[in-house]
């Protein structure tokens, strides 16, 4: 299939001034359907990973009959190589606020919550300036809608959504079982959108300029801009709001030293895509879905270390309640220490592979999901520097 | 809206209510699939994922007990899709268990071998990951072990200690490959707020959670030529250990148990109900007193509701729980120990041995009682009470190491004396039991006219329900116990240890209005206790209860005050109920402990 090549432009979207209280004003007057008619004709995808559009996540959540509802910005950013969120968060604070009050206003919730990466603690004392006024400001607009913080304790499975909610009901932090998914019974069991920080701040700017101009952005399936934090073997690592869906070719032609073997799209639960992939792989829902997190590796690099630390993560962070993920993790990562060793033989791998398909399908939640992605573009496209 | 739901399982259409899950839907097809986190007596965990099915159209395989079905869903429960995920869970659960069943006390009534066994696993698909796990394994306990090497973190003890018994003293610890069910700050259970009831033990897949046995040591005493060993029944024991020797749950086995524990060598086989009938003698006389004090003196240090003391389970969970209100207990012993303490006094004066040759062995549903025996004021006949406390299991365990065919059995009686027992003790075994023997006797005591219930059947308190309430109004007493006429007597029985918070709370409110509660740590009462047989599950524990209640009625005697030999120890022995002599062997204390 040809692919109409889509060129490396930079947008100026999420970090750039918005009058996010005028932006409110009108939002609140106008009807609410209207609102979320936006959002949906936006074609927002949800930005911390998994891509559901956001119109839709909103709409399931407004139909639901509930008196109770929430808002809940998940800013555990615990991906490895992401770290879009914290800057948003410290750039833009109030546009992500306002997300979360559209979200409320549409769905029909009285409190929302941000959860913050036990990490970024340091951040409360700048939040809760904005936050004051800002709840403040709601309250003199007659807007039943308060904002909260909440915060992580480190554990990356708490960023996932169902986690979450236990961790903020004061639970161990353990994925739930879907369904009921969020929309029917999220955050103490009521219908409750979760959002990643990005994707409010995209809800915000597409309120205030109308959901064409994202949608003039990115491709079909990947639509409007995105926050992408470039890492790794890069002369400009940093932080990039970009046009959606280019291919890794015109991405390393951008942020790659010359020397560019590999980029690890989507962080350890992402997939890794080899050079001679580069022009065919499209970075976008259509091709590998990213929550942000890019990271260039160039030839000096150990591919087999690459994933040997993604497993140390992932045996670690697992949270541990279901066999795939919690015994297939230690069997990963073991495994290929034997092959590499030489106690077990190179066709070991395929026994792996195929373990890792099993966890894909059968793990409990996204993260156990998640594992044989960088397991197997990493051991199918690196299988050498696997055994040698 | 409609109410039921059509889908298709292995291309056969079933329908099924709304909120069913796919196992469910399944299993009214005869289709079982293989599960281990999923137990009935919880709620769903759906983390072992062995229950996976193939979804048309999923990418995924949902958990079939955490799924429910949906209308027009096409399922299939063993596609090769299927089989290869559930082969490589199974493998996974092994590779991290240390499975040497030979070595383990489950071997033969674990899940996790029928499953191996079923998914036919041979040669290790897997790295071997046990050596490089560091296993704890808390053997502190005197009723309870627990050896982490065993256990596949499916935390149906996790969640059978908390929402089954309201105490959870297992919760899950650390994450990743270092997850484990762990008791608080990784304490022993012996120094936690463990109350040994044994149900984690009852719903544990594998062996991961034992009781803790004795049946070498009580061999060796069986053994040894120069001591008296006895042994007393509980009640709830005869209808279940037939469970464990071939029987389909609900039969009852009495004789054929008692034959088998004199092959076994036993010196005198006795019952526990005989000390049942005692307790409802003495807590009867102990309510009847609170009741007087508190109604004719105007006493304001009388501590109502009197709750019930029989058990340790209970004992160990309001110890903890509500330290304030050991003086609501009745300060009666378990049967267990009061009939330990009468076998190194009564009996042996009666029989002419010397005590210190006595061995006392006691065959309980309960693995509380393991720890009661050991409890230090269970010392009151001059040596320990109770030697050694064997779970229903054990037994079963015994009958099988000596080779008797149990089902062969002749019947045969008790031995006497302490083998006599009446209905009114056996269904102590049951919850509600206590509270039916009771108001049998202290109405009839009361009144001169036996309780007005058809064939003493009091309904209100059997059953299943979680809490029952039940009142009966005293008229017409005789003339000594006139203060009590046109009392409603008010009482409560709550089962499982949730319940039982339940209804303290009420009574930490000041609501409920109650004279008289009776409480049973295991769902169901000791018919459901800790040391019975594997597996238990709602269906299981009726047909136990109704077992219960057909030996009662299949006695001459119904109520504990009638039993002969209960009359004949208080004029040897006892003298009277509540008297100076069942003060010092009868009746105990309790002690405040921490929550933490
Ligand atoms: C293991 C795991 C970790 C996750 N961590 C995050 C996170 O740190 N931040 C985030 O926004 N989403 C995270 N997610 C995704 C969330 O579950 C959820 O899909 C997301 O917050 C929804 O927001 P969105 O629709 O705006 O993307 C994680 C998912 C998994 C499985
Ligand atoms: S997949 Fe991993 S993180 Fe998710 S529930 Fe299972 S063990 Fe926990
Ligand atoms: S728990 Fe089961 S599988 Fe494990 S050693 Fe014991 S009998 Fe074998
Ligand atoms: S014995 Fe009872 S109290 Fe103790 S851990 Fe098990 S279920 Fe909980
Ligand atoms: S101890 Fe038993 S019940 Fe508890 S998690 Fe382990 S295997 Fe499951
Ligand atoms: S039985 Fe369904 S996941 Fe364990």
């Amino acid at each position: 299939m040809n692919i109409p090549e889509k060129q490396l432009k930079r947008v100026d979207l999420i970090f750039a001034e918005t009058e996010v209280y005028e932006t409110l004003e009108i939002a609140f007057k106008r009807d609410k359907q209207e609102v979320l008619n936006e959002i949906l004709e936006s074609g927002l995808r949800g930005r911390g990973g998994a891509g559901f559009p956001t119109g839709l996540k909103w709409k399931f959540t407004a139909e639901q009959p509930s008196e109770e509802k929430y808002v809940i910005c998940n800013a555990d950013e615990g991906e490895p190589g992401t770290f879009k969120d914290r800057e948003i968060l410290t750039r833009v604070p109030l546009k992500v606020l306002g997300g979360m009050a559209i979200c409320g206003h549409i769905i029909g919730a009285k409190e929302g919550y941000l959860y913050l990466r036990g990490e970024y603690r340091y951040l409360v004392a700048h939040l809760d300036t904005y936050l004051n006024s800002f709840n403040d400001w709601l309250k003199k607009h007659g807007i039943d809608f308060t904002i909260y913080i909440r915060m992580g304790s480190g554990a990356y499975i708490c960023g996932e959504e169902s986690a979450l909610f236990e961790s903020m009901e004061g639970k161990r932090g353990e994925p739930r079982n879907k369904p009921p998914y969020p929309t029917v019974a999220g955050f103490r069991n009521k219908p409750t959108v979760i959002n990643n920080v990005e994707t409010l701040v995209y809800a915000t700017v597409i309120c205030k300029y109308g959901a064409s101009l994202f949608k003039n952005l990115g491709t079909f399936d990947s639509r409007g801009s995105k926050v992408f934090s470039v890492s790794g073997d890069t002369p400009v690592a940093g932080i990039y709001e970009l046009d959606f869906g280019m291919t890794v070719e015109r991405f390393v032609e951008e942020f790659g030293d010359g020397d560019t073997k590999a980029v690890q799209v989507g962080g350890a639960s992402g997939f890794c895509v080899p050079r001679k992939k580069f022009k065919e792989t499209i970075i976008g829902f259509e091709g590998v879905p990213t929550g942000g997190s890019m990271k260039l590796f160039n030839s000096s690099r150990s591919m087999y270390n690459v994933l040997h630390n993604y497993l140390d993560f992932f045996h670690e962070e697992s949270c541990g309640q279901c066999t795939p993920c919690r015994i297939g993790c230690q069997q990963l990562l073991h495994g290929i220490e034997a092959v590499k060793k030489g106690e077990k033989s190179t066709a070991y791998l395929i026994t792996l592979l195929k373990l890792a398909e099993t966890m894909k399908i059968a793990s409990k939640c996204g993260l156990g999901q998640s594992v044989g992605n960088s397991f197997k573009s990493i051991v199918e496209n690196f299988k050498e520097e696997m055994i040698y | 809206m409609k109410n039921t739901i059509n889908l298709k399982i292995d291309g056969i259409t079933v329908t099924v209510d709304k909120g069913e899950t796919i196992l469910a839907a399944a299993k009214r097809l005869g289709i079982k699939i293989p599960t281990l986190c999923y137990h009935e007596d919880l709620c769903v965990a759906g983390n072992c994922r062995v229950c996976i099915v193939e979804q048309t159209g999923m990418r995924t395989l949902p958990a079939s007990c955490a799924t429910p079905a949906t209308e027009g869903m096409e399922i299939f429960t063993n596609s090769l899709k299927v089989r290869n995920a559930r082969k490589h869970i199974v493998e996974l659960l092994l590779s991290e268990h240390n499975a040497d069943c030979t070595k383990c006390y489950k071997n033969g009534n674990c899940e996790l071998q029928n499953l191996a066994s079923e998914t036919l696993v041979n040669e290790p698909m897997f790295l071997d990951l046990v050596p490089g796990n560091k296993y704890t394994i808390d053997k502190y306990n005197p009723a309870i072990i627990k050896d982490d090497s065993r256990c596949i973190r499916c935390q149906r003890c996790v969640r059978t200690c908390e929402e089954l018994q309201g105490v959870s003293a297992l919760s899950v610890a650390y994450k990743g490959s270092k997850m484990k069910v762990s008791a608080f700050l990784e304490h022993s259970l012996n120094e936690v707020v463990c109350t040994n009831c044994g149900q984690c033990i009852n719903r544990c897949p594998t062996g991961a959670l034992v009781e803790r046995n004795y049946v070498d040591q009580v061999w060796d005493e069986l053994l040894n030529p120069n001591v008296h060993v006895v042994v007393q029944t509980a009640p709830a024991v005869r209808i279940a250990l037939g469970e464990e020797l071939g029987y389909a749950p609900g039969q009852r086995v009495t004789g054929k148990m008692v034959t088998a524990l004199k092959r076994l060598g036993f010196n005198s086989v006795l019952d526990t109900d005989f000390t049942a009938d005692l307790t409802i003698i003495e807590e009867g006389h102990e309510l009847l007193n609170r009741l007087k004090r508190a109604l004719v003196d105007k006493d304001p240090t009388v501590s109502l509701p009197m709750a019930t003391s029989c058990s340790p389970g209970w004992i160990k969970f309001i110890e903890h729980t509500y330290p304030e209100y050991l003086n609501n207990l009745s300060t009666c012993k378990s049967p267990q120990q009061m009939f330990g303490a009468l076998a190194k006094t009564y009996y042996a004066q009666k029989r002419g041995i010397d005590p210190k040759n006595i061995i006392s062995v006691s065959i309980m549903p309960c693995t509380a009682k393991k720890f009661e025996a050991n409890r230090p004021e269970m010392r009151d006949s001059g040596y320990k009470d109770v030697d050694y406390v064997l779970t229903t299991r054990e037994l079963a365990r015994m009958i099988k190491q000596a080779g008797l065919d149990f089902q062969h059995l002749e019947d045969s009686k008790y031995d006497s004396i302490m083998g006599e027992g009446t209905g009114a003790a056996v269904i102590f075994g049951a919850t509600g039991g206590v509270m039916e023997a009771a108001l049998r006797t202290a109405y009839e005591v009361v009144t001169g006219r036996e309780v007005p219930f058809e064939k003493l059947r009091i309904m209100p308190v059997r059953g299943m329900e979680g809490v029952k309430e039940a009142s009966v109004l005293i008229e017409n007493t005789l003339p000594e116990w006139s203060f009590l006429n046109g009392v409603e007597l008010k009482t409560v029985v709550a089962h499982g240890l949730t319940n039982a918070d339940a209804v303290m709370r009420k009574v930490k409110n000041g609501e409920g209005g109650w004279h008289f509660i009776e409480i049973m740590a295991c769902p169901g009462g000791c018919l459901g206790g800790g040391g019975q047989p594997i597996p238990t599950n709602k269906e299981i524990r009726k047909k136990r209860a109704e077992a219960i209640y057909a030996e009662d009625e299949g006695l001459p005697i119904r109520k504990s005050h009638e039993n002969p030999e209960i009359a004949m120890i208080y004029s040897e022995f006892l003298e009277k109920p509540l008297g100076h002599k069942s003060h010092d062997l009868l009746h105990t204390t309790y002690k405040p402990r921490l929550r933490y």
